[in-house]
Parts: structure tokens; sequence; C-alpha cells
């Protein structure tokens, strides 16, 4: 906008808007990191200094070494990726179909999906903790990945139609009358051009699996097969004099999350900006 | 499946094939079937299982006394004093979320729209708690709050808003707005992206043509920004506030309710009856009766659009 | 080489009818064009012969060989799409090669055959360039480039030039005229352009709302057209339409003038008649059938149009070759070329000379007749 430019004032309100939003957004996790490399004995004298006397590492080797930290991020690790790659490649399958088909059913099948978005997951907790239950399933990461997969269906699915939809129809037609097969058409022209949409739906999916709870704590109770997010309650109430500590597994819990989302923000404004604004 | 396999190992062979017509008919719902079994099974099924434990009596403390009970669970629900307190508090807290995550995110999405140096950094950075697992957030805010460890506390006493640093979320009056906070902290990013991609489409020869015609800033904000966002400002406020209402996180982990119930919303009072009671009947009884407050929102959201939205 | 037959073809979406009882025979080698306003159904047409629209009632053949249900990599048919559709992570050899590719063709043929194609076409420099890296006129090459290497059956246009500046698409219409004697292979060209239409096809299908108008020749198109429609869609400037009273071998136009037309004795139906802008002469005030006053003059170098204004009638636009002295205002007199006047009944049908074999709306298949003038060369030039 030419306004900023021409207004001194408001070039300065701008960028103290920019700095204000910025300390909002990273202040409680510089907060998580400082007291995580805090020695335990300044963290209740210092507590609330801006930046310690004296650095640690020790409080991440414990987390690392000493407690099931690694079990329970290797278990996260293997759900949110299992769960990333499973809604990815069903998401893209759906979301191919309606953009790419007219077919009876197409309204009601998304106003389902609309209203999947809408209820209260609550409400399916206790039926879910049943079924899986009666399958003897409890404690097993693989129901969990069912069941997260087909929670992030359906926001998946429209985040890859809208990719899909920024592909020119023509394309595949072309690569048909070329000789191709629908199918491959979508492996040899389609599938590289959605590579960005692919990976974005791929780091959304990671993200929500990697941080969901209430489903973690219902569905698995051993120990071993803990996921993060169960896993750190535990923590927390367990050790729940450890700070220092606690914060240590939660910068650690932070990485992949931060690192998948700082890679795929770009291609989500992207996506909605190409599609869902249409509708 | 099987025909599409059989017709692609034998190309160009003269072969009797079912009519284009069937397969352009029958071939969306090839992609679509994994995801349609997936959503019908764990979905679909579970929730209407969930409506039908509604109107049973299920309580794992109590085996042996289940079976249907018609609307007993609703019956006791409009009895229930804690289900109208945690109604209130989730008004509240979905009012108070949904209000301040709307004007940040709005501000938030203008200004990633227009150019600033590091402007990439910036956005990557400033979205970044959208990407923190919510157990996380809702963990660093509760310690943020702690007045032994976090500095919020010590800082309020300072500026005069509490009396001495203490812990709010330890306050009935005011321990709400420790949840609200982090739940502020968490959604800016969603609605910036979606309003900065709406913004985005939006032709820049518009805003070219009314500078032209003489339109001041503000003007260009009323008449051009705002219209062409409003559809999206609708969806999104609409699909947001039903997401919070539902989202007990950071609640749950927060303050578990407390102190007092002061910070119960249906929500978690759903998850509290299912999971420490383990009155499961009850607890579909409030899901189903939050489900139904949930669909009216929507549905006078989506009338009110139709009215107000011309384009 | 290919045959092309359609018979009795429908095409509905739900309970709409976009195409209605299609009949059409191309044949072998023959440069069809399929023209009308959009809407018309043309490309939807073209879509349904490619195989990339079912079709939904009615029968096409590829040289007697039923071709509804063979998807569209067995057709073996070749299309040039009007985006061009070039895969955008390949190159340009990629791009042209793609279909053998496809068809697993020994890799040293493809190589072979993508240069030939590259040098026919001028694209040799710039086949390990992406497509983002090319001009509007270089994409579009590279577009027929993919539809020649393969030397299919049949060639499909779907308005290949409607994306090109102007001078560009009278280069490319010449390059596709070229690459038609030289392949001799049938082509099926959509557009809504008349002048492509008249330059490139042996013969035109004019389409409005789902329904064939006429198929025939240019000449035919222009000289005898079926109906109100046709004859206002073809030719440029547009054909003059003016309300006229039937009478026994001649009309009376509104304002009272009668023209006797003993070349079409069938004249007691008519409500309208038609005259082209060159089939107007200029002569002096007080000559001629009509009066009337110019009102605007385009001179154009080598012909001039003169928009005038006749009382009782409206506007009529005149078109004469070279450059004719009249000013905007002045009086002038009309002369019409009776011999050249189409006369149309209520339906908008052209009303013709009574030869015994009813040729109102004739299939096309009549012998070109041969002309002392040509007026091929009015149509031929572009309005631009």
């Amino acid at each position: 906008m030419a306004v900023a430019r021409s207004h001194p004032a408001l070039t300065v309100g701008k960028y103290a808007a920019l700095l204000g939003y910025l300390t909002f957004a990273l202040f409680p996790l510089y907060w998580l990191f400082k007291i995580a490399i805090t020695p335990d004995q300044l963290i209740f004298t210092e507590g609330t200094n801006l930046w310690p006397s004296a650095l640690t590492i020790d409080n991440f080797r414990t987390v690392l070494f000493q407690t099931d930290f690694l079990a329970y991020f290797g278990n996260s690790l293997f759900v949110s990726l299992g769960t990333a790659a499973v809604t990815t490649v069903i998401a893209a399958g759906a979301g191919y179909a309606f953009s790419r088909f007219d077919f009876g059913g197409k309204r009601l099948i998304i106003a389902v999906m609309l209203v999947t978005q809408m209820f209260p997951l609550l409400m399916i907790i206790a039926p879910i903790y049943k079924i899986v239950a009666s399958l003897g399933m409890l404690n097993s990461l693989t129901s969990l990945i069912v069941v997260y997969t087909a929670f992030n269906i359906p926001f998946a699915t429209f985040l890859m139609q809208s990719f899909f939809d920024g592909i020119p129809k023509d394309l595949e037609e072309a690569a048909m009358m070329d000789g191709c097969s629908r199918f491959q058409a979508l492996r040899k022209v389609i599938f590289p051009l959605t590579l960005p949409g692919l990976g974005a739906t791929l780091g959304f999916v990671f993200t929500a699996a990697w941080s969901e709870l209430l489903f973690a704590l219902m569905l698995i109770s051993k120990n071993e097969a803990m996921t993060f997010p169960v896993g750190l309650l535990t923590f927390v109430s367990k050790f729940s004099v450890d700070w220092g500590q606690m914060m240590a597994a939660g910068v650690l819990a932070l990485i992949p999350s931060c690192l998948f989302f700082i890679f795929i923000q770009r291609y989500l404004v992207q996506g909605l900006t190409s599609g869902a604004v249409k509708g | 499946m099987t025909t599409r396999v059989q017709n692609t190992v034998m190309p160009g062979e003269p072969r009797a094939r079912r009519s284009l017509y069937w397969q352009y008919m029958i071939e969306p719902f090839l992609y679509l079937s994994p995801a349609i079994f997936l959503i019908g099974t764990v979905m679909l099924i579970p929730l209407i299982i969930g409506i039908s434990y509604s109107f049973q009596a299920i309580e794992l403390l109590n085996p042996f006394d289940t079976g249907w009970v018609g609307f007993e669970n609703y019956l006791k629900l409009w009895s229930d004093r804690k289900f109208w307190i945690a109604l209130e508090n989730t008004f509240w807290w979905t009012f108070w979320s949904i209000s301040f995550q709307f004007f940040l995110g709005l501000g938030l999405a203008l200004l990633l729209n227009t150019q600033f140096f590091g402007k990439r950094l910036f956005q990557a950075l400033v979205f970044l708690p959208w990407a923190v697992p919510t157990f996380l957030s809702a963990l660093t805010w509760a310690w943020l709050f702690n007045p032994v460890i976090g500095p919020l506390p010590h800082w309020m006493a300072s500026l005069g808003l509490l009396s001495e640093p203490y812990n709010i979320m330890g306050d009935p009056s005011l321990a709400m707005w420790g949840p609200i906070v982090a739940n502020i902290w968490f959604g800016v990013p969603f609605f910036a992206i979606t309003l900065l991609a709406a913004l985005q489409s939006i032709p820049g020869e518009l805003y070219e043509a009314a500078e032209i015609d003489g339109a001041t800033p503000w003007q260009c904000f009323t008449k051009i920004t705002l219209p062409f966002l409003a559809p999206m400002i609708a969806i999104t406020v609409m699909l947001r506030t039903i997401w919070i209402a539902n989202f007990a996180d950071l609640i749950y982990v927060m303050t578990g309710g407390g102190p007092a119930n002061s910070t119960q919303i249906v929500s978690s009072y759903i998850f509290t009856t299912a999971f420490r009671k383990l009155d499961f009947g009850y607890a579909s009884a409030i899901a189903v009766a939050l489900l139904g407050l949930l669909l009216i929102y929507a549905i006078i959201l989506l009338w009110l659009r139709k009215k107000l939205v011309k384009i | 080489m290919a045959r092309i037959e359609l018979r009795d073809v429908v095409k509905r979406y739900g309970a709409v009818e976009v195409l209605r009882d299609i009949n059409l025979d191309i044949q072998d080698g023959e440069f069809i064009v399929l023209v009308g306003p959009s809407g018309c159904g043309k490309s939807t047409l073209l879509r349904m012969i490619a195989g990339l629209e079912p079709i939904t009632e009615g029968d096409f053949t590829i040289d007697g060989v039923r071709m509804n249900d063979v998807r569209p990599r067995d057709r073996d048919i070749a299309m040039v799409f009007q985006s061009y559709a070039l895969y955008p992570h390949m190159d340009v050899a990629r791009n042209m090669g793609f279909s053998m590719e496809i068809r697993k063709d020994p890799v040293q043929d493809r190589i072979d055959r993508v240069r030939g194609a590259a040098d026919t076409l001028g694209l040799s420099a710039l086949t390990k360039r992406l497509p983002k890296a090319l001009s509007g006129g270089q994409r579009q090459r590279v577009a027929m480039g993919r539809a020649i290497i393969r030397d299919p059956r049949a060639f499909l246009f779907d308005e290949p030039l409607s994306n090109l500046d102007a001078a560009l698409r009278v280069e490319m219409r010449l390059e596709i005229a070229r690459l038609h004697q030289k392949l001799g292979a049938t082509m099926v060209y959509v557009t809504h352009d008349q002048v492509e239409a008249l330059t490139l096809a042996d013969r035109i299908v004019v389409l409005n709302g789902g329904d064939i108008q006429q198929v025939g020749s240019p000449l035919e198109l222009y000289e005898r057209p079926a109906n109100k429609f046709v004859a206002q869609f073809i030719g440029s400037p547009t054909m003059n339409v003016l309300p006229v009273t039937g009478g026994d071998h001649g009309v009376t136009v509104a304002n009272g003038v009668t023209l006797a037309l003993p070349h079409l004795p069938d004249t007691l139906q008519a409500t309208e008649l038609g005259i082209r802008p060159e089939h107007l002469d200029v002569v002096p005030a007080g000559a001629g059938e009509i009066a009337g006053v110019a009102d605007v003059v385009e001179h154009l170098g080598s012909d001039t149009n003169i928009y005038a204004n006749i009382e009782g009638l409206g506007s009529l636009m005149i078109r004469k070759h070279g450059n004719i002295p009249i000013r905007s205002g002045d009086r002038l007199g009309l002369r019409f070329q009776t011999e050249n006047a189409h006369i149309f009944a209520a339906d908008g049908t052209a009303l013709r000379r009574a030869t015994g074999s009813a040729d109102k709306a004739e299939s096309g298949h009549a012998p070109t007749r041969s002309l002392d003038s040509d007026p091929l060369a009015v149509l031929l030039e572009d309005p631009q």
C-alpha cells in the first residue's frame, strides 16, 4: 500500500505493530527456552529475569537420557508421520475427485465432510473408545493413526482440492490425448505439479497429529505406547517440581512441528488463495 | 478397481469395454472411497452410536445399571446447575477468544499484505504459534501465569492490574482469562492465514481504480476490502466459533475446569463427565445438546450470510 | 488418415441439451472448421470427438469403427488446446515427445522425430527450455509440434490462435494451412473467428444453440446462406437486414420501395431482405432505389465503409473498393445488386429459387460455382 510510504507516522506505527505481533508470538516460546537452559538453582531466584546469569544444558541431557522421553518422541513421530502420509494419499484422491469430476452425491458428500468439522469430537470419544476396546486395539499406535486420519481427511481434502483446482484441466486432457490413461496422466503430469500442495497437506496433518491430546489420552494408557502430549502430561504430574526438565522436554517437542510449519506456511496461504475463496 | 487395472494392462487391444459414460460415473467414487469409508466408520457410525448413548444409562462405575432410559439424561441435564454454568462459560470463552483472534488476525493479515523488509521471515515466525502443539501452548501459558517461574503476574502487578503477583488461574473471577489468552495466541495465525489468502485474491486494479476515483485509504478499506473479505470472514468466523466452542484441550490442561467450575465449558464438562466420572450416557446427552446449539448457530449465521453478503 | 462420421449425436448435461441431432461426415484429409458464437456447442462437439466428453446418444465412427466408448488414448487423435496445455515441468523436447514416451516407442526414434518436428517448426534452439521461458507464439508451436510428432489419424484444434496477438495469428494461420497441405491429414478446427474459418476450411460447419445451421464450403456459405443466422454470421462486415413485405417476384421495403427479384420467384413469404455491404452501389443522389445521408465514412485506403441513414429504414452499411470521395453529411442514392440479395421467411429460413430439388438447407456436397468476380477477395481481408 502506498499509504504507508507517504506518511512517516504510519510507517512508524506499522513497524511498531509488526514488532508487537512478533513479541506476542515469540515471547512464550522464548520463555520456554529460557527456563530450559537455566540451571535449577537459579530458576526461583531469577524466576522473572529476562536472561539467566548462568546457562546449562543439563536439563536437556536428563530429559533425553534418563526419562522415557525418547520413547514418547519415537511414538509420536511414528503416529504423526503415519497419519500424515496416509491422510495425504487419501485426501489427494478425494480432492482430485472433487476438483475434476461432477457426479451425483457430490454436494451431499461435501456437506457431510463440512458437518464433521462441526460436531464435538468429544461426542464420539466414548463410542470410539468402546469400538477400539472391543477390537482389542487399545494402546496400539495403529488405532491412533486410523482415528487421526479420519479426523484430518475433511480439511486435508478441501486443501488438496484447492491445489488441484489451481492446475488447469487441459493438462491432463492433453496427457490423455497423448496416450495416457487417467491414472498415468495423474502420475506423470498432475502429481509433479501438486508437490507443493502435497507438502503443505503433509505438514499440516503432521502438525495436527503431533499435537493431538484427548484421543491419545483416552486410547493410550501404557507408558511404552504413549505419544508425546500424553507422555509430557504424565511428566507434569510426575515431576511437577522440576520446571527445567519439563521446559526442556517442551522445547524438544516443539522442534519437529515448527520445522514442518515453517516449510509449509507459504503453501498454505497459496492453497487457500487459489481455491477456497471462490466458494 | 479391477476393471481399470484390466484396461491398463492390455493397451491398444480392441476390446469390449463398458461405456465411457459409465466409467465417468463410477471413477470419482474410486478416488473417494477410502475417504468415505474412513469418515463413515470412524466418525459417522460413532456419531450415531454417541447419539444413542444419550438415551441410555452407561456408567462404567455402575455396570449393572445399564439400559435404555429415554429422555432421562436430558431431564437431568435440564436441572443440572453445572451444565448451565458451563454453557455461560462457553459463551464468554468463545466470544472473547473469537473477537480477539479475529481483530488481531485481521490486523496481521493487513500488515502481511503490505511490503516490508524481512517479510518472509516475519511471516514464518509470526505464524509459529499455530504449529505449537496445543498441550504445549497450554503448559507454556500456564507456566507464564505462574508467579514462581513466570513473569506475567509480576508485570501485571507492577502495572497495577493485580494487587500482588498471584496466579490468576487460582482466582475464580479471573481464571478464564488464562486459557483465553493462550487461545488468542494460538488462534491468531489461523485467522491471519485465511484472511491473507482472501486479501491476496482481491484484484489490485480495484484499488487503483478507487484511488483514481479519489477514495481515501479508509474508504478503500470499507468499500473494497471489507466487502471482498466478507464471505471469507463469515465462513471462517462460523467454523472457528464452532471449533473453539468444542475446544477443550487448553482448558483441560491449564485449569481442569477449576477453580470451582469457573472455567468449566461444556466440552470440558463432557470430557470430565465421560472420563472422570465414566458416565458415558450423561456425557453423550451433554454432547448432543451442544451439537444442537452449534447447529442452530451455524444455520443462523449461514442465513445471515445469504442475506447480507452480495458477492 | 481418417474418415469421421457423426450420426444423430446428442449431448446432454442432465436435462440440458447442448447438442441436438448432429449429423456430419468428415472426409479423409478434409479440413473442417466448426464455427459459431460462444456457447453454441462447438467445443463440446470437438471434445466428444476427442473422447474427453462422453457422447449421450448417437454414433461416432472413425473409418467405420464405432468409437463412442473408446478412450481418448486409444483413438489415435491429436489435439491442440486453446491454452496449449504444455506440461510446465517438462522441457520443450520432452513435451513434444511425451506421447511417444507414453507409448514406449524406441528412444532413438523419439529423438529423431522430436528433432524433425522442432526443425519444421523453428524450435531447434529451444528444445531444452521449459514452457514458462517461451513466448506465446513459441508455446503455440510446441503445442503443434506435440500434435504432429506421432502422426495421428486426425488433428483437433480448439481455438488454437485465440491467445495470440493479431500479427502472430495471421502467421500461425498460414502455418496451420501449410501443415494441412503437407500432411494431408483430417483436421477439425474450432473457432469463433470467421476469418480463420473462411481461410482454412475446406468446409465450414456453422453451429448455433446446439444445432448445425449449415455445412458447406466458405463460398457456399457466403453466397447461399441457409438462413439469416448464417447470413449474418459469415461475411465481414455483417450483412444488412431490412424488414420487407413479400410480393410476387419481388419485395417491398418498409419505406415503400419495391425491389424486383426475378431470380427469386418464391418471394411471397418473405419478411426480411438481406444485402451484404459490398452488394450496395453508391449512385448520385436521386438515382438508385433509395436515398440516404452518409452518417459515418471510414476510409481504409483499399476500401471505403459508408454508414448511411435511410429515412424510415435506419442505418445501412455500404462497402466499396478503393477510395470513394464521400464525406459525412453527403446525400447519396443507393442501388441494390438485386441478384445478390437474400430473402428470409419469418422463421429465418432463406428463400431460394425453385429448382425442383429443395435446396433450402443443403448439406454441402453441391459443386462450387465458379464466379467472374471473386467475393472471397473481400471476405478474406482481416477486419483488423
